[in-house]
């Protein structure tokens, strides 16, 4: 549905978006993984036409190019809506403004405030809504063409676990009707409910794959270690650890082959006098992949 | 033309609910009047004199008298030294200081020529250009009094009679109200509308606004709309101050002045909204308002002459919406004349609007960067 080709974004001598080839089928929810910086936001950007691409171009659909302001629903990371008009005005206003008229407008408006539980707030000032509820707004508002495919740009930052989880729900409840997402996050534990994910660092992709086969085919394995409030750090030397890091009271190392590694974390741990309280083989977290995916570029 | 009106019943519902700046609007005419209404007047009378008179005859307090009713100077003190006058114009106690010879009065008896000294503070030039004339006026008839009995003639040799049309009486607020109604106005529009779409810019709902198909131009004119409501509300205001507490008159057509007012409005519209285009933020778009402010206040014409001005910068003052509208507006209020006279005016206006629009939408990018 939507395939980008060589897609490259320079802002002066920073590159933020650097070659990036990726295709989004219909119907998938597409995640953008990766920490800030990484270039979500501006491949996300030039996908909906409001950043021109350096070099590299987008196609929409099937060729329809002229159509895609009415294809898909965009949210912004940060809200974009108006604070000083209601719930209702805001959905009206861009309503509006793709030519619907107002009793199609407030009977779709109905429909997705149902959906995304905001019907009785339809008076309220989008100033006065609390985080969660301001995001449900955006969607809506971006919902209200009835786009074929959504693009949503961090859309759960900045909001409580339990609304994300409720964000989730109503992003499958969409795609069950055969929405489009591509949704981008820092966050793992989204990128888990991604069917495909774009693991992103430093303006390329790593990998792309769903979440399942990145575990899958993840060719390491993962030790965790609890050593007190030790500093562990220097088990990125060992020849045996691919990498060490922390990870809560924790200490994840990825090692090639286990049983080589634990003689070797042993040994060095005796000599720096630090005690093992607990070392145990666990299977990956997304996490450890896109932290081993990512040094291996830097290497 | 629907995306337009959505785009218009928007602003129209920010604009409602942003009270400040509806009393903002509301209240600047009223008060920018008030204010500079009273306070600006061109003609300076009553400055303050000093008079240092050694004469102290008949002859020297004649002639004191004569610039005393002349309005222009009031003699608030006499000084006993030249030293005492040059300090009380340092100090700025007075403006002027009059300084008469000892043998002032022997000297006009002996039929020769009696000097007699007049000090202005020429630092401020609308005082001083008040006080030479005045002198030198003063000056001139008492001598051709003297002049003409001393030959014993009847009829002066010249008479000549100015008839000051249109304002007869000189009243600095029928010229000033008009002009400063322009001034309220491209203060309001450029002011305004130079925030319209950076406000957009910074507050980040141009981000959501440049996904929907809405097209540059509609987006522009169904912001400018509104303002257009807003400066005919201003001027509303502002007439009705002016004939109401200034009692200037309207002698043209109120229609005409407001049909013609309308292409004022939307050139100076049209540039707020390029600024807006221009600015990166609401900063930049303040400073770039004054920018262009500072230019109308002082080379329209509304505080100096243009005729006065080196041509060049009377060609910058060509480039300013306000200096056509000055002429628009004292022309229908104070000459009574119509849109007849006031084609060029009007016509330039009408390019200035249209091509700031134009500009404005090209220059509209549905773009972040």
């Amino acid at each position: 549905m939507i395939t980008t080709e060589g897609l490259t974004k320079s802002f002066g001598a920073v590159t933020a978006v650097e070659e990036i080839s990726i295709k989004v089928a219909r119907g998938e929810i597409y995640g953008l993984v990766g920490p800030d910086g990484a270039g979500k936001t501006t491949l996300i950007r030039m996908i909906c036409g409001i950043m021109t691409p350096t070099r590299g171009r987008v196609a929409i659909g099937h060729g329809e190019q002229q159509r895609k302001n009415t294809i898909f629903g965009y949210m912004p990371q940060k809200f974009s809506l108006y604070g000083d008009l209601t719930v209702m005005e805001n959905i009206e206003f861009f309503g509006s403004l793709y030519k619907l008229d107002g009793k199609t407008i407030r009977r779709r408006a109905d429909e997705i405030l149902e959906i995304t539980g905001l019907i009785d707030f339809k008076g309220r000032f989008a100033d006065n809504l609390s985080g969660g509820m301001k995001q449900k707004l955006a969607l809506t508002c971006a919902l209200i063409s009835q786009p074929e495919m959504l693009l949503l740009d961090e859309p759960t930052f900045g909001v409580d676990p339990e609304s994300r989880k409720e964000f989730w729900r109503i992003l499958y409840r969409l795609n069950d009707g055969g929405m489009t997402v591509i949704v981008s996050t820092p966050y793992m534990d989204e990128a888990e409910l991604c069917h495909r994910i774009a693991f992103m660092d430093r303006g390329k992709v790593v990998a792309v794959d769903t979440p399942v086969n990145l575990k899958n085919h993840f060719p390491y394995k993962i030790l965790e270690i609890k050593a007190g409030h030790e500093d562990l750090d220097f088990l990125n030397s060992l020849e045996e650890v691919v990498e060490a890091g922390f990870y809560g009271d924790k200490y994840h190392v990825v090692v090639e082959d286990p049983e080589s590694a634990r003689r070797a974390i042993a040994g060095a741990m005796a000599e720096k006098g630090f005690n093992i309280e607990q070392i145990n083989e666990i299977p990956p977290s997304m996490e450890d992949i896109f932290v081993s995916l990512t040094e291996k570029e830097v290497a | 033309m629907s995306r337009i009106l959505a785009v218009l019943k928007k602003e129209f519902l920010q604009m409602k609910r942003d009270r400040l700046t509806l009393g903002m609007i509301f209240m600047l005419p009223l008060v920018q009047l008030l204010l500079f209404g009273f306070a600006i007047q061109t003609e300076v009378k009553h400055i303050p004199t000093v008079v240092f008179d050694q004469s102290l005859t008949w002859s020297s307090r004649d002639m004191l008298d004569a610039f005393s009713a002349s309005g222009y100077f009031d003699v608030t003190c006499a000084a006993k030294s030249y030293e005492e006058v040059t300090e009380m114009i340092d100090s700025g106690k007075v403006k002027a200081g009059i300084i008469f010879p000892p043998d002032f009065e022997e000297k006009i008896k002996r039929g020769d020529t009696a000097p007699l000294q007049v000090l202005v503070d020429a630092s401020d030039s609308m005082v001083s250009s008040s006080a030479i004339a005045t002198a030198n006026s003063i000056g001139l008839l008492k001598s051709q009094k003297i002049i003409a009995q001393k030959a014993n003639i009847q009829n002066m040799p010249y008479d000549i009679r100015v008839r000051p049309w249109y304002n007869p009486d000189g009243i600095t607020a029928y010229y000033m109200v008009p002009a400063i109604l322009g001034i309220i106005v491209t203060m309001t529009m450029v002011m305004m509308t130079s925030m319209a779409i950076v406000r957009e810019r910074e507050r980040g709902t141009l981000e959501q606004l440049i996904v929907t198909p809405v097209r540059p131009f509609e987006l522009m004119i169904g912001k400018i709309i509104p303002y257009i409501a807003l400066g005919y509300l201003q001027i509303t205001v502002a007439l009705l101050v002016g004939a109401i507490i200034f009692k200037v008159p309207v002698r043209g057509s109120l229609l005409e002045l407001y049909l013609l007012t309308l292409f004022f409005i939307t050139a100076s519209l049209g540039l707020g909204i390029l600024i807006s285009n221009i600015a990166k933020n609401q900063m930049q778009a303040f400073q770039m308002s004054f920018f262009v402010l500072l230019p109308s206040i002082l080379l329209s014409g509304f505080m100096f002459p243009r005729e006065a001005m080196p041509v060049i910068i009377q060609y910058i003052g060509n480039l300013i919406p306000l200096t056509y509208y000055l002429t628009i507006i004292r022309g229908i209020v104070l000459k009574g004349i119509g849109f007849g006279y006031l084609l060029p005016q009007v016509t330039s206006l009408l390019i200035f609007s249209v091509l700031l629009l134009a500009l404005s939408i090209a220059k509209f990018k549905k773009k972040i960067a």
